[in-house]
C-alpha cells in the first residue's frame, strides 16, 4: 500500500488512471454498444466527440471557449480541423503553458487516442483539414530534388536551407524542423500553426507536401549525409566564422607559442 | 655544438659588434652603476641536447620518426584517393554521415604536412644552435653624401632633358598624359546598357493572370485562405526562359488573404480582391526577397537586414532599415473566375535608387 | 667521395656551391647572401601573426589555381543530372553546377575546395590579428608607416576576394550577398543607376556578373595582392624586424636567431604546420555546403543569410539602420539605410591609414622605432585600439542578430536596439576603461621596480610588526620596465612673445596640444620611476 501511495505522485501516474479509466470506458461501451456495424462506426464518431469535448473542456476551453470559439486568450478553433489539432496537442505546443509571444514544442501529455478525441471534437466544430493518411506524408514517396525546389520557395526564408529554423519579429522564430515527425510536418503546411502561414491543397499539392518532407528527410534526419565533415549547426557563415577564429587561428596561435618557447635548458636550477 | 657560436663571428664579422657576455652588450654605454640598465645579452645557457648527446639522438629520433610519419602518411593518402569511392559516405563519430574519400584525404594529407612542419620546429629547438646573436641597425636614411649625389644627379638628369626650360614640350606631354587614359574609360561604356526605364518596368501588364509558382496554374481566390501564403509570376514567365532571372528578380509576387476588416489601408484594401493582397516580394531595402510572412500578425519579415513591414497596412514599414512600402499589385478576378492584374506596379520595385523619385 | 677529392683540392665546391656560384656570375646571388642568409629574426610569438597571414595567402593561392582548373564561370542555365541526387532536375548556372561537380565528381575536389575556403577565413582573421599586434605595439611607427599602408591594402584587397570568391558558386546564400551588393549600389547617389547597369552588364542578375567576378577573383586581386606582399616581405627584410625591450636588446640593434638555420627551419616547418592543421579542419569540418544552399534565384532567399565574418560589420552597419530615405527637392532619392553604412564603409579605412601619420603628428616624434611599445605604456592608443574592436563587435553583433536572437531567446528588435546605442557608447566606454586599466598596469610596473617584487614570504620584526618581504627585480625585468620614451606633452607657447607682439596660435596648432595633452598628460600616463627615485628609497629604509 505504502509503495502504491508513492507512486501515485509519480509523473505517469495521471497516465496510468486515466488509461484505466479509458479502458473501462471502452469496454462499457462495448458491452452495452449496439451491434449494426454503420451505426456503431457513427455512434463511436460521436462518442469520440463526447470524449473529445470533455478533454477539451479540461483542457483547452479556458482560452479557446467552451465552444472552440475563441476568447480574448486564445483564437477561435471553429474549421481549424482535426489536422491542426493534432499537431498542436502531438507536438506539446497545446495545451499552453503561459501566454507568450509563441508556443513552444515540449512534452506532449495527451496519448494519440485522446489527441483523436479532441481533435473529432474541435473537427466537429466546423470543416477543416483532417489528420493525413500515412501514404501522404511518407517521405519515401516523394522526390527529394523536387522537395528541395520547393522548400527553397515556399519555407526557407522562415526556417533556412535545411529547416534549422531562424527569428521573426518580436522574439518569435521558426523552429528547426530536424528531426520532425513527418506527419507534423504535413499538418504544419496544411493548417499554419500560429504565426507560420498555411499552404493549402490548392497552392501546395499534397504531392508537393510530400517531397518537401522527403527533402527534410534527405538532410535533416538522424541519417542526413554531410559530405564535408562535421555541420557546425547548419547556420552558414557566422558558425563558420566563429570556428575559424576560434579553433583556426586558435591552433594556429597555439603552435605559435610552441614555435617561440625557449628551449628546456639543462641546467634547471 | 660550440662550433656553433664561432661561426656567427665569421658570418657577421663585418658589422656584428658580438659581444654577448659582459657588462657593455648592446652596444649601451652604461652609466657608472644605472639600476636601470641595459644588462646586456645574458650569457647562453646549453641545452641538455648541447651537452648530452644521447638527448641529442633521442631528438633526432623524434624528428626523423615525424618525418617517416609524413611520408607514411602521403602512402596513405595516395592509397586512400585510389581505394575509396567519391561518393562513399561513412558514419565517423562525432562528425556524422561524411564523405570516406574527403576525411580520409584530409586526416591523411594533415598529418603527412602536420609532421613535417613538427619535424621541423623539433628539429630547429632542439638541435640547431639557440645562440642568440645581435645584430646592428643602419639607420634607413641615407648618409648625407649620398643624399647629396643623388639629389645632385637628378637635378643634372632634369636639366638635360629640358623639362624645365622648354615650357611648351612639358604642357603637351602633360596634357597628353593627361587625356589618353580617357580612351580606357571610354573602352568600359560597353559594358552594361543604360538603364532607360527597366527599373521602373516589370513583366506585370493589365489582364496577365497570376500564376502559382508551386503548381504553375493560374490562382483562383477561393485557393488563397485566410492566413495562407502563396507566390506568383506573371503569365508567359517560364524557368528557363532566358530572361526568367531577370524578370522575375522584379515580377515576384507575393500572395496573402486577411479578412477584410483587419486590413487598415483602405486604398490597399481596394487595390486587392476580397482581402487577397498582392505585394511585391522584393524588399525596398536592397533586394532581398522578403516573404517571412506572420499571418497572425500580418507583419513580413526580410531575413536579410530584418526590415518589417506590415501587409495590413499598405505594407508600412514597422522597423529595419528599408525606406518606403512594399509596392502592391492591383489585381481582380476575370470571368472564368481566376486572378490577374490591373496593370503593372504604380512605382518601381525593389532597392530605391537616385533617379526613383 | 669526400677523401678523394680532399686529397687532389683544399677547399672543393660541392656541387650546390658550384650552382650558387653560377647563378652569382649572373644574378649577384653572393652579394644578397652576405646580407641575408645570417639576418637576425627575433622571436617571440606574436610575430609569427603575420606568418600565419603569408601561408594561409599561398595556401590559397595554391588551391585556387587548382580549383580554376574544374569551374567553369558562367551564368548559363542548365539542368542538373550529376551525381548529387537531391539536386537532380533542378535549374541552375554553370557555376553551380560545376562547384558540385567539384564536390562530388571530383576526387579531393571537395577536400581542396574546403581547404580554399577555411585557409581564407583564417587568412583574414590572421591578418587582422597581426595588424592589432603592429596596432598595439606601435610597430607602425617611423620608419615602418608604409608598411602599414601596404598591409593595410591587403586587409582590404583580401576582402574583396573574399567576397568575390564567396560569390562565385552562384549558390542561395551568396547570390543573396551579390544582390544586397547590386541594392548598395543602386544606392549611391546620382550614378548609383549607372554604376549597377555597367557593373552587372545589365538589370540584375544578368549573365555577366559571375565572369567578371571571376575575373577579379582570380587575376586581377590575387595580382596586385602578389605584388604588395613581395614589398611587403622586402620591406620587412630592409627594416630588420622589430624587437620588445629585453637584456641586450636596443633600438640600435635586433637580437635573435639567424635566418639560416633556425629562422628557416621554424618558417619554413611553420607553413607545413599552418598547411597541416587547415588540410585537417578541411577533412573533419564542413564549410559553405554549396549543396544545401540550392542554386540562386532571384525571388528565393533563406533565413540566417550573412556573409563571410570579415564582412559581417559591414552587414551589421546596413542592419542597424533606421529606415531613413528622403526624396529631394528635384525628385532624386538617397537611401540613407544603405548610403550613411557606405559611407561609413569608406570613412574606416581612412581612419586606418591615417592614424600612423596621425599619431607622429600628436607626438611630434620623428625618430626611428625599433623597439616596440608595452601597450600599457601607451594607454591612449590602446584605448583607441580596444574602443575600436569594441566597435567592430558591436557590428558584428548587429549583423548576426538572427542567429542571436535564435540561440539567446531575444528579439531581433531589442538586440538592434541595443546595437543603435552600443554603437555609440560601446566604444566610448571601452576606451575609458582599457586606459584606466593601463594606466593601473604602469602604476604596478612603478611599484615593483621601486619595491621590488612581492615574494610571499611574511617576515616578523624584531618590534613585532608583520612585513612581506619584497625582492629587488632582477637587472633585466628593471630595465625592461623602465625603458619605455615618455614623451612630455605639447605645450601652447605664450600667447605674447618676448617683444611684447601677440603670437597668433592657428585652432589646428591648438587642437594638436590638446590631443598631445590627452595622450601623455597627467591623465594619459603614470611617470616611470626615476633613477633618482630608486635610489632613494633603496638606500633609505629598506623596502616596504
Amino acid at each position: 500500500m505504502k509503495k502504491l501511495s508513492a507512486r501515485r505522485r509519480h509523473p505517469l501516474a495521471a497516465l496510468v488512471v486515466l488509461l484505466i479509466a479509458l479502458a473501462a470506458t471502452g469496454g462499457l461501451y462495448a458491452t452495452f454498444a449496439p451491434t449494426g456495424k454503420a451505426q456503431a462506426e457513427e455512434t463511436s464518431q460521436s462518442l469520440a466527440v463526447e470524449e473529445g469535448q470533455k478533454i477539451f473542456r479540461v483542457g483547452c476551453a479556458s482560452c479557446h471557449g467552451t465552444g472552440g470559439q475563441g476568447s480574448s486568450d486564445g483564437p477561435s478553433l471553429v474549421g481549424v480541423g482535426a489536422a491542426a489539432v493534432d499537431f498542436q496537442v502531438s507536438t506539446g505546443r497545446m495545451p499552453l503553458q503561459q501566454q507568450g509571444v509563441q508556443a513552444p514544442k515540449k512534452p506532449n501529455i495527451y496519448t494519440q487516442k485522446e489527441i483523436d478525441q479532441l481533435a473529432a471534437y474541435v473537427a466537429s466544430l466546423g470543416p477543416g483539414p483532417a489528420v493525413p493518411e500515412e501514404s501522404q506524408y511518407d517521405p519515401a514517396g516523394g522526390d527529394v530534388a523536387r522537395g528541395g525546389d520547393l522548400f527553397r520557395t515556399n519555407c526557407a526564408q522562415c526556417h533556412n536551407f535545411t529547416g534549422k529554423g531562424g527569428a521573426l519579429t518580436d522574439g518569435k522564430y521558426a523552429p528547426n524542423i530536424d528531426g520532425v515527425d513527418p506527419k507534423h510536418m504535413y499538418e504544419a503546411m496544411q493548417t499554419g500553426p500560429q504565426n507560420m502561414p498555411s499552404f493549402p491543397d490548392k497552392l501546395l499539392t499534397t504531392t508537393d507536401k510530400q517531397d518537401i518532407i522527403a527533402y527534410l528527410d534527405e538532410v535533416g534526419g538522424d541519417e542526413a549525409e554531410s559530405p564535408g565533415g562535421f555541420s557546425l549547426g547548419g547556420l552558414g557563415p557566422v558558425s563558420e566564422g566563429l570556428f575559424a577564429w576560434v579553433f583556426g587561428l586558435g591552433a594556429l596561435v597555439v603552435l605559435t607559442i610552441w614555435i617561440t618557447a625557449r628551449s628546456a635548458k639543462a641546467r634547471k636550477s | 655544438m660550440s662550433s656553433q657560436a664561432g661561426s656567427e663571428n665569421e658570418n657577421n664579422g663585418e658589422h656584428l659588434p658580438t659581444v654577448r657576455e659582459g657588462e657593455d652588450g648592446g652596444g649601451v654605454a652604461v652609466e657608472e652603476r644605472d639600476p636601470f640598465a641595459n644588462p646586456g645579452l645574458p650569457p647562453h645557457e646549453p641545452r641538455k641536447q648541447d651537452i648530452d648527446e644521447r638527448a641529442a639522438k633521442r631528438s633526432e629520433r623524434t624528428v626523423s620518426l615525424l618525418f617517416t610519419v609524413s611520408m607514411l602518411a602521403t602512402v596513405a593518402f595516395i592509397a586512400a584517393f585510389v581505394a575509396i569511392d567519391v561518393d562513399e559516405i561513412v558514419y565517423i563519430f562525432p562528425l556524422g554521415h561524411v564523405s570516406a574519400l574527403n576525411f580520409a584525404l584530409g586526416v591523411t594529407l594533415g598529418i603527412a604536412l602536420f609532421t613535417i612542419g613538427a619535424g621541423a620546429i623539433h628539429w630547429s629547438r632542439t638541435l640547431m644552435s639557440d645562440v642568440e646573436v645581435i645584430q646592428e641597425r643602419h639607420p634607413i636614411a641615407a648618409t648625407e653624401e649620398t643624399e647629396a649625389i643623388s639629389k645632385a644627379d637628378w637635378r643634372q638628369g632634369t636639366e638635360e632633358s629640358a623639362i624645365g626650360s622648354r615650357k611648351i614640350i612639358r604642357r603637351t606631354m602633360l596634357g597628353a598624359l593627361t587625356l589618353v587614359p580617357l580612351a580606357g574609360v571610354v573602352l568600359l561604356r560597353d559594358l552594361g546598357p543604360l538603364p532607360g526605364t527597366k527599373l521602373r518596368e516589370t513583366l506585370w501588364a493589365k489582364g496577365k493572370l497570376l500564376i502559382n509558382m508551386n503548381t504553375d496554374e493560374p490562382l483562383r481566390p477561393e485557393d488563397i485562405t485566410v492566413g495562407s501564403l502563396s507566390f506568383a509570376k506573371p503569365e508567359g514567365l517560364k524557368e528557363g526562359d532566358h530572361s526568367f532571372n531577370n524578370e522575375i528578380a522584379k515580377a515576384a509576387l507575393m500572395l496573402v488573404r486577411i479578412h477584410p476588416g483587419d486590413i487598415k489601408d483602405r486604398k490597399s484594401a481596394d487595390w486587392g480582391h476580397e482581402g487577397i493582397l498582392a505585394y511585391s516580394k522584393i524588399c525596398t531595402h536592397v533586394g532581398c526577397p522578403v516573404s517571412l510572412y506572420e499571418q497572425q500578425t500580418h507583419h513580413v519579415l526580410c531575413p536579410c537586414h530584418q526590415s518589417t513591414f506590415d501587409l495590413s497596412d499598405g505594407a508600412r514599414v514597422l522597423f529595419g532599415p528599408a525606406g518606403h512600402p512594399l509596392p502592391q499589385l492591383r489585381i481582380t478576378v476575370n470571368d472564368e473566375g481566376y486572378l490577374y492584374a490591373l496593370g503593372d506596379f504604380d512605382e518601381p520595385v525593389g532597392p530605391s535608387f537616385w533617379e526613383r523619385g | 667521395m669526400s677523401t678523394t677529392t680532399t686529397h687532389t683540392r683544399r677547399n672543393p665546391p660541392s656541387r650546390g656551391e658550384r650552382i650558387a656560384d653560377w647563378t652569382d656570375a649572373r644574378l649577384g646571388l653572393h652579394g644578397a647572401g652576405r646580407k641575408n642568409i645570417r639576418k637576425i629574426f627575433p622571436d617571440h610569438w606574436s610575430f609569427l601573426l603575420g606568418e600565419i597571414a603569408m601561408y594561409t595567402f599561398l595556401i590559397v593561392l595554391l588551391t585556387g589555381v587548382y580549383l580554376t582548373l574544374f569551374f567553369k564561370p558562367s551564368m548559363a542555365e542548365m539542368t542538373y543530372h550529376g551525381s548529387y541526387a537531391p539536386m537532380n532536375g533542378v535549374m541552375m548556372t554553370e557555376a553551380y553546377a560545376s562547384t558540385l561537380d567539384i564536390s562530388f565528381d571530383v576526387r579531393g575536389g571537395l577536400l581542396v575546395r574546403q581547404i580554399h575556403h577555411w585557409s581564407a577565413l583564417i587568412f583574414i582573421a590572421a591578418m587582422a590579428t597581426h595588424m592589432m599586434r603592429v596596432f598595439f605595439t606601435g610597430a607602425f611607427r617611423k620608419p615602418r608607416e608604409v608598411n602599414w599602408l601596404f598591409g593595410f591594402t591587403l586587409l582590404v584587397l583580401g576582402c574583396v576576394a573574399g567576397f568575390t570568391g564567396y560569390s562565385l558558386p552562384d549558390d542561395l546564400l551568396s547570390g543573396t550577398g551579390v544582390r544586397f551588393m547590386e541594392g548598395a549600389t543602386l544606392a549611391t547617389p546620382v550614378i548609383g543607376t549607372y554604376l549597377a547597369f555597367f557593373l552587372w552588364g545589365g538589370e540584375f542578375p544578368g549573365t555577366d556578373i559571375i565572369p567578371r567576378f571571376f575575373a577579379v577573383h582570380v587575376l586581377l586581386v590575387p595580382g596586385i595582392m602578389l605584388g604588395l606582399f613581395l614589398i611587403h616581405l622586402i620591406l620587412i627584410f630592409y627594416h630588420k624586424h622589430t624587437q620588445f625591450a629585453g637584456a641586450g636588446k636596443t633600438n640600435d640593434n635586433v637580437v635573435g636567431a639567424p635566418f639560416m638555420p633556425v629562422y628557416v627551419a621554424k618558417a619554413g616547418g611553420f607553413f607545413f604546420l599552418v598547411f597541416g592543421v587547415v588540410t585537417l579542419l578541411a577533412g573533419m569540418f564542413t564549410i559553405n555546403p554549396v549543396w544545401d544552399l540550392g542554386p540562386y534565384r532571384p525571388d528565393l532567399v533563406s533565413t540566417g543569410a550573412q556573409p563571410d565574418w570579415y564582412m559581417g560589420w559591414t552587414e551589421g552597419l546596413i542592419r542597424f539602420m533606421p529606415g531613413w530615405e528622403w526624396v529631394i527637392p528635384g525628385g532624386y532619392t538617397i537611401n540613407f539605410g544603405v548610403f550613411i553604412p557606405l559611407m561609413i564603409v569608406g570613412v574606416v579605412p581612412t581612419v586606418m591609414v591615417a592614424y600612423p601619420f596621425f599619431e607622429s603628428w600628436v607626438t611630434g616624434d620623428r625618430r626611428e622605432h625599433h623597439i616596440l611599445d608595452r601597450p600599457r605604456n601607451v594607454p591612449t592608443r590602446t584605448g583607441f585600439g580596444v574602443a575600436w574592436l569594441t566597435w567592430v563587435f558591436v557590428l558584428l553583433m548587429a549583423g548576426g542578430n538572427d542567429l542571436w536572437a535564435t540561440h539567446f531567446h531575444l528579439s531581433i528588435e531589442a538586440i538592434t536596439w541595443f546595437v543603435r546605442i552600443a554603437f555609440f557608447v560601446a566604444p566610448v566606454l571601452a576606451f575609458w576603461i582599457t586606459r584606466r586599466i593601463c594606466l593601473g598596469l604602469q602604476r604596478r610596473d612603478r611599484e615593483k621596480v621601486l619595491h621590488g617584487r612581492e615574494t610571499g614570504i611574511i617576515k616578523r620584526l624584531p618590534h613585532g610588526e608583520f612585513i612581506e618581504v619584497h625582492e629587488p627585480l632582477p637587472q633585466e625585468q628593471m630595465h625592461v620596465l623602465t625603458s619605455h620614451d615618455q614623451h612630455t606633452p605639447l605645450e601652447l607657447g605664450p600667447t605674447v612673445d618676448d617683444n611684447g607682439v601677440v603670437r597668433k596660435q592657428s585652432p589646428v596648432e591648438k587642437l594638436r596640444v590638446k590631443l598631445s595633452q590627452g595622450y601623455y598628460g597627467e591623465a594619459g600616463q603614470i611617470p616611470k620611476p626615476t633613477r633618482h627615485e630608486y635610489e632613494e628609497i633603496t638606500s633609505g629604509h629598506g623596502h616596504h
